[in-house]
């Protein structure tokens, strides 16, 4: 097996899972300290993605795009948490799916209505549109690097905001014991409307920095929340590190699987056979995965409940 | 206040099942005594340009008819198909059964179109495919409803294989989306092709980031590169490539519908020089082609894309059925021959269907390259094949 090839697979499973983690960290925060499903939660990283691609046509830099989509997103999080999300926290978990649900139609609609049906493309910056060369022979897009950069930085101001702060500390007593919590005296409102604005602040960043890799289109959000479920069920609901894990886990699985696996099935069958059941065990890989997790850590790998 | 505790497997299943039941009902219409077209075709998702594109043309060459086609006032009853075989197949019913349609057109994906053709054929309405082209349709299972006014999927791809062998090139990596089209794709690539092919990459369709294939494909270490990725797939993967920096070693080849205006027009002066065919260029010189590009620019105020010409020649060879049988299309058995008859002046030159209802025509070699206006766009370098036909032809037993 190539080295180089190996190298490079390690780095695009890394991005892909830093960006997975920018979704699951707000996901399970929220279902963590809420108890809240909520479904609607790729839509936030839609809804980000939207307004960068609209900041650019608007003649905005990319940077400024990024915050633009970042603080318009986080803000309409907070206005769906105090005006409907809230609501629904001590309902049962049907009401809340079935009410977040129909969250995602009316998004997906409304972003069709304003943004029409046809994808958004954007592209990357110009600085950035080119490769660097990490090793000899080892070329890496620039732009996928910025990515990794980022998700890395997040995931470190994440971790010090979580362990090191008053509010990090409220966020940890919310998830290991909500009704202690509020009954010695956190200001559970407030705290909630942060950590949903924190939740769709990264969802936006995902979105807006996946934007020029993939598509904006309408219904983006929902590929991809399945997987950030799969991510918190194997990190374990309510907890960061396990995001932060399950991710990482995820990403190279996905990654490594859609690559050797075809290369390992190509040597006892025919390419198409290969290329058929190549993704098919891959996508499956990613449920055995959290199947196993289930079997050995019922409560995910790091549970924020004891 | 308990809530049922909280078993990850089970909100996980809730979550999927919720997110897979999405899909969205589509509007419908009227009764009256026309043409009725039933236009199914992906106007949303990545895909929506290939099917915007189609439908952009052929209600350009109605309206050039003012409103009418062969005589017959046109009603064109609209669809999306969202890419779905099943969300198709439920829209052709619809188009079929309730709005009663004449003939249908518009499908873009072949899988989309093996999906929904034997509902259209068992209501006996003739299907003018203006872009699909399965090699099934064109072999064992060709059908007199079905018309095929574009190519057999091979073709271009039959037509890039000869000029990547022309050109020199030894060792060659080939990457396309794991469905029909697909493999139609590189068994049509191959057959011209006779060089190594290093690789063989298939992907899921609709796939939008590259980065594990072009890794792959890196590895391979090729002096050439064949790709077939209409619409979205082929714009991220073309930037993808370029920001990978693989376009400094590696030509990269394509079909035209991977080199088409709306790739152009999202990825820009990084496709400046690759070649690609196809059985169409908006330079092509003949008077039928010089109106119908003016005529489109001056309605949409974008250049047309291969697909553009496609719906276009669709309306102009349903137009010249209808004339030819006097706007009497209950007639079915006429109608079909009229429409077998094709005669209509195409946009692309000369054209004739073979004995399988697909197109014997001639293929271009086209390169990507700045137009006198500072355009990105293509231009026509020479024919690749003349009057060439689809090698599944011998396999259909029609006369």
């Amino acid at each position: 097996m190539d080295l180089i090839l190996v190298a490079e697979q390690a780095l695009n499973g890394l991005q892909f899972g830093l960006m997975l983690f920018l979704l699951a960290a707000g996901l399970t925060l929220v279902f963590g300290i809420m108890d809240l499903i909520n479904l609607a939660h790729g839509s936030l990283y839609m809804v980000g993605a939207y307004l960068a691609a609209a900041a650019i046509a608007a003649g905005a830099s990319f940077l400024m795009a990024v915050i633009a989509a970042v603080a318009g997103t986080a803000l309409f999080g907070m206005l769906l948490e105090v005006t409907l999300l809230r609501r629904l926290y001590q309902r049962d978990h049907l009401s809340q799916v079935l009410a977040t649900f129909a969250l995602i139609l009316m998004l997906n609609e409304g972003v069709r209505m304003i943004w029409g049906e046809q994808p958004l493309m954007l592209n990357t910056p110009v600085a950035l549109s080119g490769p660097v060369e990490l090793l000899p022979g080892l070329m890496y897009p620039a732009y996928r690097l910025l990515i990794i950069g980022v998700g890395l930085a997040v995931a470190v101001a994440l971790y010090l905001l979580v362990t090191r702060t008053r509010w990090g500390m409220w966020v940890r007593a919310g998830a290991s014991n909500r009704a202690m919590t509020t009954a010695m005296g956190v200001p559970a409102d407030r705290l909630f409307t942060a950590v949903f604005g924190v939740g769709a602040a990264l969802c936006a960043l995902a979105g807006s920095l996946l934007g020029p890799l993939l598509a904006v289109q309408v219904g983006m959000g929902e590929s991809i929340l399945i997987l950030a479920f799969v991510v918190i069920v194997i990190g374990g609901i309510g907890s960061i590190r396990g995001a932060l894990v399950g991710a990482l886990l995820v990403g190279l699985v996905d990654t490594g699987s859609r690559t050797l696996l075809p290369a390992a099935l190509r040597q006892i069958a025919s390419p198409e056979v290969a290329s058929t059941l190549g993704p098919s065990i891959a996508a499956i890989l990613i449920y055995v995965l959290m199947a196993a997790v289930l079997f050995w850590k019922p409560r995910g790998l790091f549970p924020a409940r004891g | 206040m308990k809530k049922p505790s909280k078993s990850p497997a089970f909100l996980l299943a809730l979550a999927a099942a919720a997110t897979a039941a999405l899909g969205v009902a589509m509007p419908a219409a009227h009764a009256a005594d026309k043409l009725k077209v039933g236009m199914l075709s992906t106007l949303s998702g990545a895909g929506a340009g290939l099917g915007v594109d189609i439908r952009d043309g052929f209600a350009l060459a109605v309206q050039q008819n003012g409103g009418k086609l062969g005589g017959l006032p046109v009603e064109t009853v609209i669809a999306d198909d969202q890419q779905n075989p099943e969300v198709a197949k439920q829209s052709a019913e619809r188009l079929l059964k309730r709005d009663k349609v004449d003939v249908m057109t518009g499908i873009v994906f072949s899988n989309v179109m093996l999906a929904v053709g034997p509902g259209v054929f068992a209501a006996q309405v003739p299907y003018i495919s203006a872009n699909a082209g399965p090699s099934q349709y064109a072999g064992e299972q060709c059908n007199p409803y079905f018309f095929n006014v574009a190519w057999q999927n091979d073709n271009l791809h039959e037509a890039i294989g000869k000029t990547v062998m022309d050109k020199g090139f030894k060792k060659v990596v080939v990457l396309a989306p794991n469905y029909p089209a697909g493999k139609d794709a590189v068994a049509g690539f191959r057959r011209y092709y006779k060089g190594v092919v290093a690789d063989e990459i298939y992907t899921k369709l609709g796939q939008l980031d590259y980065s594990a294939e072009l890794a792959q494909a890196r590895a391979a270490r090729p002096d050439a590169m064949y790709i077939f990725l209409p619409g979205g797939m082929g714009i991220n993967f073309i930037k993808q490539f370029v920001g990978a920096g693989l376009s400094k070693d590696v030509t990269l080849f394509g079909p035209g519908f991977s080199a088409d205006e709306d790739v152009i027009k999202a990825v820009g002066e990084p496709m400046l020089g690759m070649f690609n065919s196809s059985h169409w260029a908006h330079d092509l010189d003949n008077a039928a082609n010089r109106r119908f590009v003016a005529d489109f620019v001056k309605a949409y105020g974008r250049l047309p894309s291969l697909y553009a010409s496609q719906g276009y020649d669709a309306a102009l060879l349903i137009g010249a059925a209808v004339r030819d049988v006097k706007g009497k299309i209950e007639d079915k058995p006429a109608l079909l021959k009229a429409l077998k008859a094709a005669k209509f002046e195409s946009v692309r030159g000369p054209f004739r269907f073979n004995h399988n209802q697909y197109p014997v025509q001639d293929y271009y070699l086209r390169v990507i390259t700045k137009d006198p206006q500072g355009r990105v766009t293509n231009r026509t370098l020479g024919k690749i094949f003349e009057q060439h036909a689809d090698a599944y032809a011998p396999q259909c037993k029609m006369k």
